[in-house]
Order: C-alpha cells, then sequence, then structure tokens
C-alpha cells in the first residue's frame, strides 16, 4: 500500500495518463493484429461469404417475373383469380406490350423456364409464342385478347393466369415451400402430390445414414486411435502414415477402388465365392445402395476420426490408468471409468468433423449410392447443373445449413462445445 | 524494408505477367468439350488443322457436362472465359432460352455443302434450335453380352423387359428420359402415340408401372463410362449408353458385347458460342466454327468415333478408322441397317416435362 495521499491519476513517464497510455498501446496492439488478420478476413469474406450469402438469397428471390413483365403483373392485381373468368383486355393489352419489349431483350424464354417449374408446358408456351408475337405492335394492334389467345389457345386457360399471378411475388415463399415437397397455389401452401414427394425423405435418409457412418467411424477408428497413441514414437509415425495415406489419393479413384471391390462380380464377392461362404447364384449386394455408401464413405472419412482421436489420446497420461489398476481395478474397469472419459473430446470432435463433412458428401453417394443411397445434395447438384432451378438448390441448401446449424447447437447443449478438443 | 522489396518485386511480376497473358489472349481460344475419347477425336479433326492453319492455340476444358451451369454463372458474374462450347442439343436449347448463346445465321456463318448447297439445307432438319450448330448424331442404345445371354441374342428393344429369357442385371440411365419411351413402347403403346400418352400422368404412372417389372434386376449409371464398364465386368448382361462408347467397348477392347441397334435414340451434339463475347473473339470463335463444320471436317470426325456426321453432304465421305482401319459407315448410328428403328429425342417435349416427370421418376426410384 502507498502512503501517498494523491488521488490525481497516475502518470506515465511522459506526463499522460496511465489509464489512457496504456489503452492507446492495447489499441495500437489490437490494430496491428487486425491487420495481420485482415487478409484472411477479406479473403474469406470475398470468397466465401458474399457468395454464399448471394446464393442463399436466392431461396427467396423471385423478381423475374416483375422485371420481364412489369404492366401485366399489376393489371394481375386486379383480377380475380377465382372469379372463374379470364382477364380483360386490358391485361392482355398491357401482356402483349411487355412480351414485345421481353422478346426484344429476348428475356421471355428465361421466364418461360421460371414458370415451367411451378406449371409443366409453359416453358414452350412462351418459346412458341414468342416467335409469333414478335410480329405484334402494341400501338396498333389493339384488340390483344382474342389475337393472343389466337397464338396459343393456353392463353385463354384461366390456370396459365392463374399461375403467373401466384408466382408474381418479388419474395416468394414457393422455393421453400417446394424444398419440404409443397408448393404455392393461388390458395396458399398444399403438399405436393404423394408420387412426387421426395424431398423430406432424402433430408431424413441423408441424416440417418450420416449417423451411421459417423459411428462406424468412432467403432472403426477408436482402436486404430489407441494402438496409434500407445506405441512407441517411431512405429506411430510409421503406422500413421497409413492413416494418411488415403488423403494422398484423389477422391474419386478411392471411390472408384470401391466400385471394384464391392460389385457382384468384384473381390470381395469372388473371395466369398471362393471359399464358399456364400453361393455364386446369390452373391452378397454391397454396392449400389445404402450399404455401399457406408462402407466407401466410412473410409473415406475414417481420418477425419483417427487424428482428433489420436492428438487427444496422446495428451491423457498412462499414470491414471496405472494408478487405477494398482488400487485393484480391472482392465475394462480402468478403461471406462479412466481412460475412456479421458478421450471423450476427442470423440467429440472427430463426429463433428465427420458428421458435418457426410451430411454434405456427393460424389461418393452419385458413384456408389445407387438409388436408395444418395444424398440431399446429390438432389442439390441436380437442380443447380441440370434443371438450373437454383432457387430450390439455393432452399435445400439454406435448409441442410440450417439443420447442421441446429445440431451443433444441440451438441452444446448435451455435451457442451468447451469439451470438443483437436489435440 | 527487405518485405516491402519483396512485395514491390511480386506486384510487378505480377502485373508483367498479366501483360503477357492478355497479348497471348489473342492468339488463344477456350474450347469445352466432353473429354476422353470425343475430344481426342475432335483434336485431330478440327483443332489440330486449326492451329496449323491459323496459329491460334486451342485449349481444351473437358466441361461439357457442366456447361448450362457454369455458362450461366460466368455470364452472371459477366466474365466468359470460353470460346466454343459442345454440348448436346437439349442443353443448347436451355441455353438459347436463357439467352447465354448466340443465335446463329446458318447460311451466312456456316460453310456451304462443295456443291453448293446452303447449309441450311445440308444440316435440314437438325437445326433444332437458333443457337445451335449440329455436329455429330449420336444415338443412346444397347450393348449385350454375347456370352451371357444364352443361345438367342436378344433382337428387341422389349427384350430388355423380359426378366425370364434374359434373366439378370441391366443397366439403365438415372433419369427418365429414353426409359419412359422404351416402356411405353414395351407395354404395347404405338411408337406414334408415345409422347400422346406420356403427356398425361396416366401415362407417365403406366410408364413408370412397366419399369418397375424390372427395378429389382437394374443397375442405374449416370456417367456414360459406366455401362461400358459394368459390361466388361460381367455385371450387367445388358445395357444402355452411347454407341461410341459401346464401340470402343466392341472393337478397340474386343470385349464380348455386341450391339441392339433397336429404338435407339438419336440425339445430337454440337457448338454453341457462349454470349457475352468481346467482337474479338466472336469473330474468331465465328471462324473456328466455319471451319470446323464443313463436309470434310465432319467427316473426317468419324474417322476416330463412330458418330454420325449431322451434314448430309458429309456421309459420303466416311471412311475408315484411323487406327483400327475398320470401315466406318456400319458403325454409324444412321446405318440403314442400324437405323430400322429409331426415336429422335423429343426436344420440346422433354423441355417442357423434364421437371415435371424427373420429379416423379426420382420420387419413384426412391421408393
Amino acid at each position: 500500500m502507498s502512503d501517498t495521499t494523491d488521488t490525481g491519476p497516475v502518470l506515465a513517464a511522459d506526463g499522460t495518463p496511465l489509464k489512457r497510455s496504456l489503452s492507446r498501446a492495447l489499441r495500437r496492439q489490437k490494430m496491428r493484429a487486425l491487420m495481420l488478420i485482415a487478409p484472411l478476413l477479406i479473403f474469406v469474406l470475398i470468397s466465401f461469404i458474399i457468395p454464399i450469402g448471394s446464393m442463399l438469397f436466392r431461396s427467396v428471390e423471385n423478381d423475374i417475373v416483375g422485371q420481364t413483365l412489369p404492366l401485366t403483373v399489376v393489371e394481375l392485381q386486379n383480377w380475380d383469380s377465382e372469379s372463374g373468368e379470364l382477364p380483360d383486355e386490358a391485361l392482355y393489352a398491357a401482356f402483349a406490350t411487355d412480351m414485345v419489349a421481353a422478346i426484344e431483350a429476348k428475356k421471355h424464354t428465361r421466364l418461360g423456364t421460371r414458370l415451367n417449374y411451378e406449371q409443366t408446358g409453359l416453358s414452350s408456351l412462351f418459346r412458341k409464342s414468342g416467335r409469333k408475337m414478335k410480329k405484334l405492335d402494341p400501338a396498333a394492334d389493339a384488340p390483344f385478347k382474342e389475337k393472343i389467345i389466337d397464338i396459343d389457345k393456353k392463353w385463354g386457360d384461366i390456370e396459365t393466369w392463374r399461375t403467373i399471378k401466384t408466382h408474381s411475388v418479388k419474395y416468394t415463399n414457393g422455393y421453400f415451400l417446394n424444398a419440404v415437397d409443397m408448393r404455392r397455389t393461388p390458395e396458399g401452401a398444399q403438399a405436393q402430390p404423394e408420387d412426387k414427394q421426395i424431398l423430406i425423405k432424402l433430408f431424413q435418409r441423408t441424416l440417418i445414414m450420416s449417423m451411421i457412418i459417423t459411428v462406424s467411424c468412432i467403432i472403426l477408428g477408436y482402436p486404430v486411435a489407441w494402438i496409434l497413441a500407445n506405441l512407441p514414437m517411431r512405429t506411430a509415425n510409421i503406422l500413421m502414415i497409413l492413416v494418411l495415406l488415403p488423403f494422398w489419393t484423389s477422391l474419386l479413384v478411392r471411390t472408384s477402388a470401391w466400385k471394384v471391390m464391392l460389385q457382384q462380380q468384384g473381390v470381395i464377392n469372388e473371395v466369398l465365392v471362393w471359399l464358399g461362404m456364400v453361393a455364386d447364384d446369390s452373391r452378397l449386394v454391397l454396392i449400389n445402395n445404402q450399404t455401399g455408401t457406408i462402407i466407401a464413405m466410412t473410409h473415406i472419412l475414417l481420418p477425419f476420426m483417427i487424428l482428433p482421436m489420436y492428438s487427444v489420446m496422446q495428451t491423457i497420461k498412462p499414470h491414471y490408468v496405472r494408478a487405477a489398476k494398482s488400487m485393484g481395478a480391472t482392465d475394462w474397469t480402468s478403461f471406462w471409468r479412466v481412460y475412456f472419459p479421458q478421450s471423450i473430446p476427442g470423440i467429440g470432435a472427430g463426429s463433428i468433423l465427420v458428421f458435418i463433412l457426410a451430411i454434405g458428401y456427393y460424389i461418393t453417394p452419385e458413384i456408389v449410392g445407387g438409388t436408395k443411397g444418395v444424398f440431399i445434395s446429390n438432389r442439390i447438384a441436380y437442380h443447380i447443373s441440370s434443371s438450373l432451378n437454383w432457387g430450390l438448390a439455393a432452399a435445400l441448401g439454406t435448409i441442410l445449413l440450417a439443420v447442421v446449424l441446429i445440431l451443433y447447437w444441440a451438441y452444446d447443449k448435451i455435451v457442451g462445445i468447451d469439451n470438443v478438443k483437436l489435440g | 524494408m527487405k518485405l516491402t522489396k519483396i512485395f514491390m518485386t511480386s506486384t510487378a511480376l505480377a502485373f508483367a505477367a498479366g501483360a503477357v497473358a492478355a497479348a497471348d489472349m489473342a492468339n488463344e481460344m477456350t474450347i469445352v468439350s466432353w473429354g476422353g475419347a470425343y475430344s481426342k477425336s475432335q483434336l485431330n479433326a478440327y483443332h489440330n488443322p486449326y492451329s496449323e492453319k491459323t496459329g491460334v492455340t486451342i485449349i481444351n476444358d473437358d466441361s461439357s457436362a457442366e456447361a448450362v451451369a457454369k455458362l450461366r454463372a460466368m455470364n452472371e458474374a459477366g466474365n466468359v472465359t470460353w470460346d466454343v462450347v459442345d454440348v448436346v442439343a437439349a442443353d443448347a436449347m436451355r441455353l438459347c432460352d436463357e439467352g447465354l448463346a448466340e443465335e446463329i445465321d446458318f447460311n451466312s456463318q456456316l460453310a456451304p455443302a462443295p456443291d453448293g448447297t446452303t447449309a441450311e439445307d445440308d444440316f435440314g432438319a437438325l437445326l433444332v434450335s437458333d443457337c445451335f450448330i449440329p455436329q455429330i448424331v449420336y444415338s443412346t442404345t444397347f450393348g449385350y453380352r454375347t456370352d451371357l445371354v444364352g443361345d438367342t441374342a436378344p433382337s428387341s428393344i422389349c427384350d430388355v423387359f423380359d426378366l425370364e429369357a434374359y434373366p439378370g442385371k441391366r443397366s439403365l440411365e438415372k433419369r427418365p428420359i429414353n426409359n419412359m419411351e422404351w416402356a411405353l413402347l414395351c407395354d404395347g403403346v404405338d411408337k406414334a402415340d408415345v409422347y400422346d400418352v406420356l403427356e398425361t400422368s396416366e401415362g407417365q404412372d403406366r410408364a413408370l408401372a412397366k419399369l418397375d417389372t424390372i427395378k429389382d434386376s437394374v443397375v442405374w449409371w449416370s456417367a456414360g463410362a459406366d455401362t461400358p464398364q459394368l459390361l466388361a465386368d460381367g455385371e450387367v448382361i445388358m445395357g444402355s449408353t452411347y454407341n461410341g462408347r459401346l464401340f470402343s467397348v466392341i472393337e478397340e477392347q474386343k470385349q464380348p458385347v455386341a450391339m441392339l441397334w433397336d429404338a435407339q435414340v438419336f440425339d445430337l451434339d454440337g457448338w454453341i458460342i457462349p454470349a457475352g463475347l468481346s467482337e474479338e473473339r466472336k469473330a474468331r470463335a465465328l471462324d473456328y466454327i466455319y471451319f470446323a463444320t464443313d463436309t470434310q471436317r465432319l467427316a473426317d470426325q468419324a474417322k476416330y468415333i463412330s458418330y454420325g456426321p449431322a451434314r448430309a453432304s458429309s456421309a459420303p465421305l466416311v471412311g475408315q478408322h484411323a487406327d483400327l482401319g475398320i470401315d466406318m459407315a456400319p458403325h454409324m448410328p444412321t446405318d440403314p441397317n442400324n437405323a430400322q428403328n429409331t426415336f429422335l429425342y423429343n426436344y420440346e417435349f422433354w423441355a417442357d416435362y423434364r421437371d415435371d416427370i424427373d420429379a416423379k421418376f426420382q420420387a419413384w426410384l426412391a421408393k
């Protein structure tokens, strides 16, 4: 304790209050730290967060209808889709003006593709009508109603206009409804017809199979990690190479190798038949189904389980087990009560890694999964690259992301994220 | 100090490299295709002669399978890096619909036939889209293992659905296109009515019900190389794939496999030029297309792969395989002997119904 009575601020050597001088030094330090991570931060922002954000935004964005047919959309507000009557001449006139402009800008077929997701046939309706409506003159050719219905009788079908009206909103929940096997209709959200429901099933399958894969990784990986952690350093390092070896081989090569192993005329079946364990005409079906996906993905993801387990087990001191045994514990008790609890953080870290990787896997299920072993990510890939329904793909991706975040949150609540260690 | 210097030097170097790259650009073009034997045939028939003639370096990119999605992304980013893209006709139509491909004026921008016939007449009905210059006719058809199908070889498409006469696995493509047509045809629908039936919900259910009878014996493929591999390994006794792949299994790898041409489905593969190229690049792409789709060049490609040239005037010029020395004409899907019962991929129908039927088909597969 100081015996001075001076209650003023403590001063630094240069006369400024120590507090301010300290905070300035701290701020400078923080700035320097920020500058150091700035390249990474900017990189992550530009290459990761912004693209993903804009992709996810597509799941609700729907301004294509309003942009391509601006006048028509306004007119549609005045039309009662429940009236059972066709829209009036004003709407057809607005539609003619919009279409002529859209054809000029070559945007009408794009809208056709968009609306075809909702009602089959609209793609060719817009394409074919485009060729004929090009010749219409919005100023001179009125009235339009009959002329347009003459071009294609589907323009005289109330369903067509109902579809356009239902999907003319700027932001839509339609893609999210589609992603959970429902659809947006004039009467509100409705379930898809039963023979088109598939996505919910795929979400469930993805979750269940990812869990099975995670559990099999734990069961297979735990003994390996234990051996690695308890062998002398030199031997352990050599064995470690074996664990890492798959990392250095292309994913496609590994997956295709499983094909050679697992198919009915493949290595495993041949050996079993040769040994007489399986009859020639009842060879095991190990591929193009869920078994194939589980086997191949467990193999591919195993290192992600072993590595965190290994690094955690390395820090467990052998003294504890020895102490337990010296006090009369059996091998099993000393393992289960003393060693295992200490290795749980490694299992936790490995499980999170494996599960989250598995849930988004695409190429392996595509190659070995057949029809029953494919994941929701295969459907996302289809909608990105084949059907070009990016809105639906974005909605599926958003739901998948939300599911992972919820599971992560649940994991944190149940196990506690502090209990996860990578070493 | 030292660090700054390194930064400065590397920045300068990067700029220099950029300048060099820009200079090179003028003499380089990126052509996108399917890879494998197909790209090789294009390299021999088109790229090499064109490079020799003009000095342009051609860079190959094997991205045709994802071309539509990638072109859409490039277009949105405003940076199209491809000059000429090889796609199937259905994709070309969608690219055209989306405004992602340039429209072509066939008569003025393509070479006429040697006898003066205009390009439009020479390609004839194969010009299915305003943006698409057809290159080859290929077909999706069946191959079977000669040693695994018993004494009477399959001769009709309906043998694929006949598990009693031909027990064993067969491979089909994991999509509704073609499979639905075949199923209806073998369920007794007249060939002329197939698409009328398939338009209706009952017709689609009928096709799926027919496919259901063999569902347990089907291995579903998604890559063109799958069926050849499955046939070679004896995993399946018959399977559908592209006819060129089967040609290579039969003639080049000498596997005990034979063709079942019945009800083969013709499809077209060809070029598009992406929208949004600079004038200079667009002119070069058009120059390449003019060269690569003339009568002789199209006939040349058939020396390396068993796909039929899309020009009528090229057919008489089809000769022998460049390495094997066998006549290529009998291996063409368009050969009269092979083309007794054929379909032409119905672009208009599938453009409309693809999303709808695919959802049903996938739901059926997952059942």
